[in-house]
């Protein structure tokens, strides 16, 4: 069974095409990886699953529905959150704020303040601080959190360990099993092929805004990993 | 003689409070300097006149007019926002200029056609004359009391509604990253409608009081709507504590003027908000974070 998949997706930027035809498939509870070289189409891919880039309807199916182009709002509404690139967490609102923020789409499920601070204890020592005064990691943790905060049954995480220190990464992913231990079906972006491949039970490796290599973490091999990202 | 100065400048900034709050709340939430907001003030007042004309003069029908125009001033900013203004929005701030100012112009000439040129008051039975002596010889208007009043508790209540509410929280998001806010299901048009909704709220009341202060006429908005940006630009963006410090220098700076020289008042104004722009272009009391 498949819960999200797109079928020969592309995407424009204005004139510039950052796609050509992606297709891709996620099953339940999986944990998929998408790795690639800068301006490989990672980030937009994700953007026009969450409708911030507008895709054609059909391109994308969640749950076996249409949901491409539909604007952002009732995306998240159907369960596919994001936890944007560079965390963008709302300056103005403190922690706990932010993390408010997340649970504005009204979803049911196991996902509340005091599951997450059990997960992140350090958001609740710092909950009433601003959120852009905590630490690369802690931010990472906020962003996280608020995009869990919607409980959806998709959660898309772009670069998560952008800017922090290799520790930090590990700390931050750490904490993945505590999150797909509850069923949650994630698809993460990563620069850092390594941690991808620990981490992901499959990934998908984009080159150019194609789709260059893809199959089970385990089986791929570093060679092969490295012609796909570089095309050589 | 220094405490009736420094009263009678409270009691006027209060005034300007009420005038810059809406605009303040506006810009804060959308980054939307609406330049009809003193015309809109106006067409308040105006709104009030007339519906004293429909139900006939009298302290009781004063108050219903007022309790029946804050709703509607409210849908008012609400539609204007959601069916108009939003269509404005973007990187660009011109197109949101050009709109208002021409909203401005349609609005002036809309109740120089309806009411005349004539200058007109809201008669609220003697109440804006009475006066509540102080001791020595300081007194205070009662009217001018009430002002006050409302503008530090309209004050109090949009910082409460921004810092403590659902609703803040959700005006702030939207004014720190309209996207991300979308990505939460935020629905960043109808937020701004509400906002813009509560500030003609303020407005309304602004309009209000004062045609019940003093008089209006159809050509009065810009003077308001200069009067409500000064006091935005002194106390800071994005800060309803701010604007109402903003007013409150704004009031002093015209009452010390109006003191040395009736002919002074407002040009002294003018001249604190000069010296603010040139001396802490951010404003006294900007959002800091």
């Amino acid at each position: 069974m498949t819960l999200l998949s797109t079928h020969g997706l592309q995407a424009f930027y204005g004139d510039a095409q950052a796609l050509f035809g992606i297709d891709f498939e996620l099953r339940p509870g999986e944990l998929v990886a998408i790795i690639g070289a800068n301006g490989a189409g990672k980030s937009t891919f994700l953007k026009c699953l969450t409708g911030l880039v507008k895709a054609p309807r059909d391109a994308v199916r969640f749950k076996g529905e249409p949901i491409g182009g539909l604007p952002p709002g009732q995306i998240v509404r159907r369960g596919l959150a994001l936890v944007p690139e560079g965390r963008r967490l709302f300056p103005s609102l403190s922690v706990e704020e932010n993390l408010l923020m997340g649970a504005t789409v009204g979803r049911q499920g196991p996902w509340n303040l005091r599951r997450l601070y059990a997960l992140f204890p350090i958001l609740q020592e710092r909950r009433k601080n601003p959120g852009t005064a905590l630490s690369g990691g802690q931010q990472q943790m906020v962003a996280i959190g608020r995009a869990l905060m919607g409980n959806p049954e998709v959660l898309l995480c772009d670069e998560l360990s952008l800017g922090l220190a290799p520790i930090v990464i590990r700390e931050i992913y750490n904490a993945m099993p505590g999150i797909t231990a509850e069923g949650m079906t994630v698809v993460i972006v990563e620069q850092d092929v390594a941690t991808a491949q620990r981490v992901s039970s499959r990934l998908y490796c984009f080159q150019e805004g194609r789709v260059s290599l893809s199959g089970a973490s385990a089986s791929v091999t570093r060679e092969q990993i490295s012609r796909a990202y570089f095309g050589v | 003689m220094l405490t009736d100065l420094l009263l009678q400048a409270a009691l006027l900034g209060g005034l300007y409070t009420l005038f810059a709050l809406g605009q303040s709340l506006m810009f804060g939430v959308m980054r939307l300097t609406n330049t009809a907001h003193g015309d809109f003030i106006v067409l308040g007042a105006f709104g009030g006149i007339a519906g004293l004309v429909l139900l006939g003069a009298s302290g009781e029908a004063v108050i219903v007019v007022s309790i029946a125009l804050l709703p509607l001033a409210f849908g008012f900013g609400w539609a204007l926002q959601r069916y108009v203004l939003n269509g404005t929005l973007g990187r660009d701030p011109l197109p949101s200029l050009v709109v208002t100012f021409g909203l401005a112009i349609v609005i002036q000439n809309l109740l120089l056609e309806l009411f005349s040129a004539d200058p007109r008051s809201i008669e609220t039975g003697g109440f804006n004359t009475r006066s509540l002596a102080l001791g020595g010889d300081t007194a205070v208007g009662a009217l001018p009391l009430v002002i006050l009043v409302l503008a530090v508790a309209a004050t109090a209540g949009l910082q409460w509604l921004f810092s403590s509410t659902a609703i803040g929280r959700s005006f702030r998001a939207v004014s720190d990253d309209r996207e991300v806010a979308e990505l939460m299901g935020l629905h960043a048009g109808k937020v701004y409608a509400l906002a813009t909704g509560i500030a003609f709220v303020l407005v309304a009341l602004a309009g209000l009081l004062q045609a019940m202060r003093t008089t209006v006429s159809p050509a009065d908005g810009p003077l308001l709507l200069l009067f409500a940006f000064e006091a935005v630009i002194i106390g800071g963006m994005g800060s309803f504590w701010g604007t109402l410090a903003g007013g409150m220098l704004l009031g002093l700076a015209q009452q010390v003027g109006f003191r040395l020289d009736p002919g002074w008042g407002i040009w002294a104004g003018h001249l604190v908000f000069l010296a603010v722009l040139v001396l802490r272009p951010q404003g006294l009391f900007p959002k800091t974070r």
